[in-house]
């Protein structure tokens, strides 16, 4: 009996059509992670029956867990595929979409919310130009810190995946977002529109639509502190609510 | 006249660059990517980049940069670009630090740097070890903005396939495809700019990203567009061993003080930590006292292939050397490695704080690229106000970051990627501004037949290729050339073996045809995209193989031993300085120089005169035809480079 892996995975042709389980086993090769596995099924496509198949779609680029493409639900946790060691899982592994997006086929899905939701909280720095206006403000090292953690954010989607609130079927900006506003509210600069963000964040969809589960942050691949982000806006927002009361 | 734009193909950082400078000068600007813009290949840039701000007060200059980055890539670079880059570089990391990038601070709070490959000055910012993220976030951010203000359109999930040509040969536009639905359509726009990347893909598991196939540089080639210097290919001294990818771990890791070594008895079977001291051979700081484990990238790469093949003491038998950094303290290397250091930990179950890391070589970048112009000014900077700055030999169609040319020379020094990126994306966009306004007719006004016809060329073209039912699986005929790249064009070159490659490639071509398109369905089916893609690594795998073939002499990356001048252990660059001015007053006094110096600076002269020299490939009859283009080396007399 040669070693082999087997998975099985959720597929789906496309959003609307409906999603089927197909089973694929393949030699075990060490030192495999879920991608590299995937690309052995796209050089030999063919199911567990001995079937002809279409290769898995799914999205992938850096392969090194900091592009965020990777992301899908592997043996039910959400993660990047390429940091998935096949020999720290369980057999069977099963690969699933994320559900809190549309899918768009297979294990790719349309994470174009997300990016929307960056729109909203304005995630940017405002420049004059891009000219030379010499250098920037200095800043001490522990702000770099706080700041850099927050910066590390891929958009790959696991917050959002795992948090109870977040839907399909609502427009909760989602842990990614706040902690984004966060960032931009404590740059010396981006901090300039910071109540123009809490407005954003005071609306419907923002901070108020966050049940505190706290997943989030568990199920960050980047460690990134986001019920601390989430608790900081909160702050900001009920200072602005007051403040808001007492200039009415 | 028509309402114009401008369409970028990729948002790495040179297509983000010149994006938001272009909308900042008000050009409505197109902007084309594979996949969403924030997770291109730039993300996996990690050390840092390079400007001389002399923060630390060692003296450096931007001219001290232009002489390490010109020496760096053996004299090959174009000097005016790579002159006005170095002295745009304090600038570009101030500006980039007020678009909110979070370099790592001094304790003043000014921005840190530290050491990188090539130089003697700590001339690197850094945003812990994930500098090329942070930057293209900051850009990506700015982009996010002026697509909000209407100035910016997307188009994520689309590929580029060709330019639109008119009767002129001057771009018009583009042929674009939909990888969601799978349609085929065009864009108009006055001037085009591929912002594409690398080509690592050619050679499979390198530590590029899925996406740097090259396939749209190479498409301007089949167009007819110049490609130069393509054998230089930068193989990275560090990476982690994949099955999938070659995992890229940082210059940076020995910039913060690590340092490599290997055992010096042979098959040594000991733990890494049980070996003493003295039983340990730091090959580098041994061999270059002055740069140590900060040589340049071609240097590192030779020496660990030396050490591995030549002297067999690779870490237990295999390609493999230690890079060490269990000698620094677990809180400075969090600070200033976390990233790259958990990355390495999670993909190998082994936390490089305690135990020295097995590292080895990989195909890492291209210095060489799609051909592009420049103007340069008397001083030998540049006049950015050139519509000809960073134009391909298509009229209208430009190139910038790794997808051009002109920077890197024969090697690259680290952190100068990112520097280059960013430089070239802002450095061009007035000029290509000053293009867009003085084209004789706009592309909305150019005949509507000449788009529905590239469109119905390349709707044919997939057409065909969904109709491939041989039996090859694309994707296998793709890891089998990767194979003969990897083994064949890689550090050490020899004739007999890139002509053997070549031949082989034109098997690959013929196998091509025999390929089989597994999946023929129209909705998000990245097939028929990677078989066309095939098709262009073919091509490109082509222009690389010959043009190492052909250039027989030793070269910043390309290492060909049958031609290597033998340097005397005990020459000094400077010289061959003294022997070229006396040749150039007109007689050589002989005598001044030891003998063997001599002869070695008759041979360096004589070979420059033959080599140095850009590589330039055009495709004709189904592959690539070699000449060669002279380089401007009128700031920085070429010379031998020496780094002990």
């Amino acid at each position: 009996m040669p070693d082999t892996i087997t998975f099985k995975i959720k597929r789906q042709d496309s959003e609307n059509t409906k999603p089927y389980w197909e089973t694929f086993v393949i030699p075990h090769v060490p030192n495999s992670n879920v991608i590299s596995c995937l690309m052995d099924i796209q050089a030999n496509p063919e199911n567990s029956k001995g079937e002809k198949v279409a290769p898995v779609v799914w999205e992938c680029n850096c392969l090194e867990e900091v592009c965020g493409s990777c992301t899908m639900v592997i043996n039910r946790k959400v993660r990047q595929s390429c940091s998935a060691l096949v020999d720290q899982l369980e057999k069977p592994i099963t690969l699933e979409p994320m559900s809190k997006f549309p899918v768009i086929r297979d294990l790719a899905v349309d994470r174009s919310r997300m990016f929307g939701a960056l729109k909203k909280v304005q995630a940017w720095v405002t420049a004059d130009g891009y000219h030379d206006l010499g250098p920037g403000i200095r800043e001490p090292q522990n702000h770099q810190e706080i700041a850099y953690k927050l910066s590390e954010c891929m958009t790959c989607g696991c917050c959002v995946e795992a948090c109870p609130q977040y839907s399909l079927n609502n427009n909760f900006l989602g842990a990614a977002a706040i902690s984004q506003s966060r960032l931009f509210n404590m740059h010396p600069t981006a901090k300039n529109i910071a109540d123009e963000r809490l407005d954003t964040l005071m609306q419907e969809g923002g901070i108020a639509d966050c049940g505190n589960a706290q997943n989030c942050v568990e199920a960050c691949p980047k460690s990134i502190p986001l019920t601390e982000s989430i608790a900081e806006i909160g702050r900001q927002v009920s200072g602005k609510l007051w403040s808001n009361i007492f200039q009415a | 006249m028509s309402k114009q734009r401008v369409i970028v193909i990729g948002g790495g950082l040179a297509g983000l660059a010149a994006t938001m400078k272009m909308a900042e000068l008000g050009m409505s600007v197109l902007l084309v990517s594979f996949l969403p813009v924030k997770r291109s290949h730039s993300v996996c840039a990690q050390g840092g980049i390079n400007g001389a701000v002399n923060i630390k007060g060692e003296g450096d200059s931007p001219d001290i940069h232009f002489y390490d980055t010109v020496k760096g890539g053996d004299f090959l670079a174009h000097q005016p670009l790579c002159k006005d880059m170095c002295h745009h570089a304090p600038y570009i990391i101030n500006l980039m630090d007020r678009l909110g990038v979070t370099f790592n601070r001094t304790p003043e709070g000014n921005l840190d740097f530290r050491r990188f490959g090539g130089t003697l000055y700590h001339r690197t910012a850094f945003a812990g070890a994930t500098t090329g993220q942070q930057l293209l976030y900051a850009l990506d951010e700015q982009v996010r903005h002026y697509e909000v203000q209407g100035l910016v359109e997307k188009m994520e999930w689309h590929e580029y396939l060709g330019a639109v040509l008119n009767g002129d040969g001057r771009c018009v536009g583009a042929v674009i495809h939909n990888l969601r639905s799978g349609e085929i359509s065009t864009e108009k726009g006055d001037a085009v700019i591929l912002a594409t990347g690398g080509p690592g893909m050619v050679y499979g598991r390198s530590t590029n990203s899925m996406v740097c196939t090259g396939t749209a540089v190479t498409s301007a080639y089949l167009q007819g567009a110049k490609y130069g210097n393509g054998e230089f290919i930068q193989i990275h001294p560090s990476a982690i061993p994949g099955r999938d990818k070659l995992r890229l771990m940082s210059e940076s890791a020995r910039g913060e003080g690590g340092r490599v070594w290997v055992p010096r008895k042979a098959g040594d079977s000991r733990k890494p930590k049980e070996i003493p001291e003295k039983e340990r051979f730091y090959f580098l700081e041994e061999r270059y006292p002055l740069f140590g484990n900060l040589v340049p990238r071609d240097v590192g790469a030779r020496e660990i292939y030396d050490i591995c093949v030549n002297d067999k003491l690779g870490v237990h038998g295999e390609m493999k050397v230690y890079l060490d950094l269990t000698h620094l303290t677990r809180e400075f290397l969090d600070h200033r490695l976390g990233g790259i250091l958990e990355i390495y930990e999670k993909f190998t179950g082994v936390d490089p704080r305690e135990e020295p890391m097995e590292i080895f070589p990989a195909v890492h970048y291209s210095m060489g690229g799609i051909w592009t112009d420049y103007t340069r000014t008397e001083e030998g900077l540049i006049d950015h106000q050139s519509p000809q700055n960073q134009m391909t030999s298509i009229t209208g169609l430009y190139a910038a970051g790794e997808a051009d040319y002109q920077y890197h020379g024969g090697n690259r020094l680290g952190a100068n990627s990112l520097l280059s990126c960013i430089y070239t994306g802002l450095m061009m966009s007035p000029g290509v501004l000053n293009y867009v306004k003085n084209v004789p007719e706009a592309a909305d006004d150019v005949p509507e037949k000449l788009f529905t016809e590239a469109t119905k060329q390349w709707q044919e073209k997939y057409a065909e290729i969904k109709k491939m039912s041989g039996n090859e699986n694309p994707y296998a005929l793709h890891r089998e050339m990767a194979e003969e790249m990897i083994s064949n064009v890689l550090i050490v070159r020899e004739n007999s073996k890139l002509q053997a490659t070549l031949n082989k490639i034109d098997e690959f071509e013929e196998r091509w045809k025999n390929v089989n398109c597994v999946d023929t369905t129209d909705w998000s089916n990245p097939v028929p995209s990677f078989i066309n893609q095939l098709r262009n690594m073919i091509q490109l795998s082509k222009i690389i193989t010959k043009g190492a073939l052909m250039r027989d002499e030793f070269r910043g990356s390309h290492y060909k031993p049958e031609f290597d001048l033998n340097q005397p252990d005990d020459f000094r660059p400077d010289t061959y300085l003294v022997f070229e001015k006396q040749k150039a007053a007109g007689k050589v006094n002989e005598e001044d120089f030891a003998p063997e110096h001599l002869a070695y600076m008759k041979r360096f002269a004589e070979n420059n005169k033959k080599w140095l020299k850009s590589t330039i490939a055009i495709f004709k009859n189904g592959g690539p035809e070699i000449t060669y283009e002279d380089v401007d080396e009128s700031l920085i007399a070429p010379r031998p480079r020496k780094y002990d």
